[in-house]
């Protein structure tokens, strides 16, 4: 399995053992703390500012009933600047896996299907 | 006052002509994707060929049902502000599935959510509980497009009680769409498989987008692109001041004098917004479509594709609404039809007289009347690919054959069963159109949250989740939503019930079981797993490598 890998066409096929031999890597670990450091507090953070909207539209609608100006009240802006964190947690999602996630997944991929370039591939 | 009687035959012809061009477009698509359908993988998953910004289109068309189009429109034409809020669960929604599921089910699965479920406990059971979750959620999901279709159809062709139009009154003008839109999604799927469905999605979606764009520009016009005098005119004309730009008129209504009922409409009010944001990735309609491009990463590509035409869609329902509300106003709305789905038809024949005399009104109204059908054509065809694969893939293959189905019997089976999942949609829809069944979409979403979203992450991401948990997860969410539906208001005891005031079973308070049944679903899932001593952790090594790395993943297909 030492040879140069082929990398044009499909990978070649791998057995469930090479997989699961995989997860007891440290690398994989640290791919899994890579993946867990953002989508934890990003979806604690979305849900909570969602919920927070919810509440507040059950429960504080003298807040939300404030007009800030012309006809736009706090519900509105509210309601709206959910869209606008829905865009940017999306964005940031992509920024951070492109970036922080994606290299070191396609690293540990490779390894499995065409093994290593340094050690033998179990 | 009916809609294309108004603005005369003219109109008439003109929808239709618009609607049968649409009609041909997508039969043409049909019958190209068919000859381009080979085995199972294009059939269940379009060759996992397509594009992310093709996919995030499709995703979009999926999801932008009649009950967003017209449902949202209306609902905020009529109750203002409160029509929004859905808007909202239904984008945030989106986040879940962009950072929880859309890539790890990509790079794990092959053709439906069950392989996720399945691929590391026992396959019989869990692949039936799951065939079983599919098929409620996307047989309630069909039996409200399709009625809202027969209703729209009749409405369109303005056909009133007493009235005929080429030999048919209103009942038989709603039984022939239900009928024309059963046919259609039939033959969509049976031969075009996901290729064909995909595309011709792609195609509404255009449609759908566009005609909104369009319409919401001539709103914007109309008011000098001024959002706070849209919202002061629409607070006007409602008759219900400042507070039709507030929560609180449909939703979570506080009832003076009557706190215990105050507490439980705001307590529904929250229940329906868990489901709605919990509910989108569980939709195996959506789940599947993460199947349909080459890897994660463009799964990845399509959801934000997804989000930024979704979310889009859904400002520009905000002020199709708003405008309906101050242009047309609440009378004419329920005039037409008392839940507002009419509103945004409406809007467009007012518009378009404002801004270019008749002619632009009736050309305005048959593009939204067009729009509206292709927002209805492209879900019901995702919900019956989605049930027909599940049927095919995991109830006759995995469970009746034991895997042993070559490709080309799963690919026949699919066909059938998309052929037989339509028929049954079509009978129910026309027996269930007379009866409020506006419920059935909250509870294809309450479904989707309960039973299918938490055994979904708890098989990516709990090590000793095993069969047990899945099979009482699944049907302990289900169950649990159908059983608390049917002591709900919804099913009995008050006007708007589905058996009426004469009938009352109702002792559970809110009409959105969510607030019980996700979490019930969740404890059902954790004391089955704990409760069986079953445990393989090799498997779930393999599963979280696959999910995470792609490694090992389903490949495009190469023909």
């Amino acid at each position: 399995m030492a040879t140069t890998p082929m990398r044009d066409g499909p990978p070649p096929e791998v057995t469930d053992e090479q997989l699961a031999a995989m997860h007891d890597d440290p690398r994989f670990a640290d791919l899994k703390r890579r993946l867990f450091r953002f989508i934890v507090p990003a979806t604690i953070a979305f849900m909570a500012w969602y919920l927070l909207y919810v509440l507040l539209s059950a429960y504080a609608r003298d807040f939300m009933d404030q007009v800030l100006f012309g006809n736009i009240n706090v519900a509105l802006v509210f309601g709206l600047l959910q869209f606008v964190s829905t865009f940017a947690f999306a964005w940031a999602y992509s920024r951070y896996t492109s970036r922080s996630y994606d290299p070191q997944a396609q690293e540990l991929h490779d390894e499995i299907h065409y093994g290593a370039d340094k050690e033998d591939a179990r | 006052m009916t809609l294309l009687a108004q603005s005369g035959d003219g109109g008439r012809t003109l929808t239709f002509t618009l609607f049968l061009l649409m009609v041909a477009a997508t039969i043409a698509i049909t019958v190209w994707a068919r000859r381009h359908t080979r085995d199972a993988t294009d059939f269940h998953s379009g060759g996992r060929g397509f594009k992310p910004w093709q996919n995030g289109f499709a995703i979009a068309s999926d999801y932008m049902s009649a009950a967003s189009f017209l449902g949202i429109a209306g609902a905020i034409a009529l109750n203002g502000y409160d029509g929004f809020l859905y808007s909202i669960g239904f984008l945030v929604a989106w986040l879940i599935a962009l950072m929880l599921v859309a890539e790890l089910l990509r790079n794990s699965g092959r053709f439906t959510m069950a392989d996720v479920l399945s691929f590391r406990m026992r396959q019989r059971p869990v692949r039936t509980a799951a065939a079983v979750s599919t098929m409620s959620v996307s047989i309630f999901y069909l039996i409200a497009q399709m009625v809202g279709a027969g209703a729209l159809i009749a409405l369109l062709l303005g056909i009133r009680e007493g009235e005929t139009f080429l030999g048919m009154n209103a009942e038989a003008a709603s039984n022939m769409g239900i009928v024309l839109v059963g046919l259609l999604m039939i033959f969509y799927v049976a031969m075009g498989g996901m290729k064909g469905t995909t595309w011709v999605q792609i195609v509404q979606a255009c449609v759908l987008l566009g005609g909104a764009a369009i319409l919401a520009l001539m709103v914007m016009i109309e008011f000098n692109f001024n959002l706070s005098g849209l919202l002061g005119a629409a607070a006007e004309r409602s008759g219900a001041g400042q507070s039709f730009l507030e929560p609180g008129l449909q939703r979570g209504v506080e009832v003076a004098g009557d706190p215990v009922q105050t507490m439980w409409n705001k307590l529904d009010f929250i229940s329906l917004a868990m489901a709605l944001v919990l509910g989108t990735a569980g939709l195996p309609h959506i789940l599947i479509r993460f199947y349909t491009v080459p890897d994660s990463k463009s799964a990845r590509k399509s959801v934000n594709w997804g989000i930024g035409l979704i979310g889009s869609f859904y400002l520009l329902t905000l002020m199709l609404g708003f405008g309906a509300a101050a242009l047309v106003g609440a009378d004419a709305i329920t005039e037409q039809n008392a839940a507002g789905n009419t509103a945004a038809p409406q809007l467009a024949e007012v518009v378009g007289e404002s801004i270019g005399g008749s002619a632009i009104g009736s050309i305005m109204l048959a593009l939204i009347a067009s729009a509206a059908f292709a927002a209805i054509l492209s879900t019901v065809a995702g919900l019956v690919i989605a049930s027909s694969s599940s049927l095919a893939h995991d109830l006759y293959n995995s469970v009746i054959r034991g895997g042993k189905a070559t490709d080309r019997e799963e690919v026949v089976f699919a066909r059938f069963a998309a052929i037989g999942v339509g028929v049954v949609a079509i009978i129910l829809a026309i027996f269930a159109q007379d009866l409020n069944v506006a419920f059935l979409v909250a509870l294809a979403f309450a479904v989707a949250a309960s039973a299918n979203l938490p055994t979904l992450l708890l098989s990516l991401f709990w090590k000793r989740f095993n069969t047990a948990g899945a099979v009482a997860g699944i049907y302990g969410g289900l169950i649990s939503c159908i059983g608390l539906v049917v002591f709900s208001p919804v099913f009995s005891g008050s006007e708007t019930s589905l058996l009426g005031e004469g009938v009352d079973i109702a002792w559970f308070p809110m009409s959105n079981p969510g607030l019980v049944s996700i979490p019930l679903g969740l404890v059902c899932a954790v004391v089955g797993t704990l409760a069986s001593s079953e445990s393989r952790p090799d498997r779930f090594a393999t599963l979280q490598v696959r999910a995470l790395t792609g490694a090992g993943s389903e490949r495009t297909a190469r023909h």
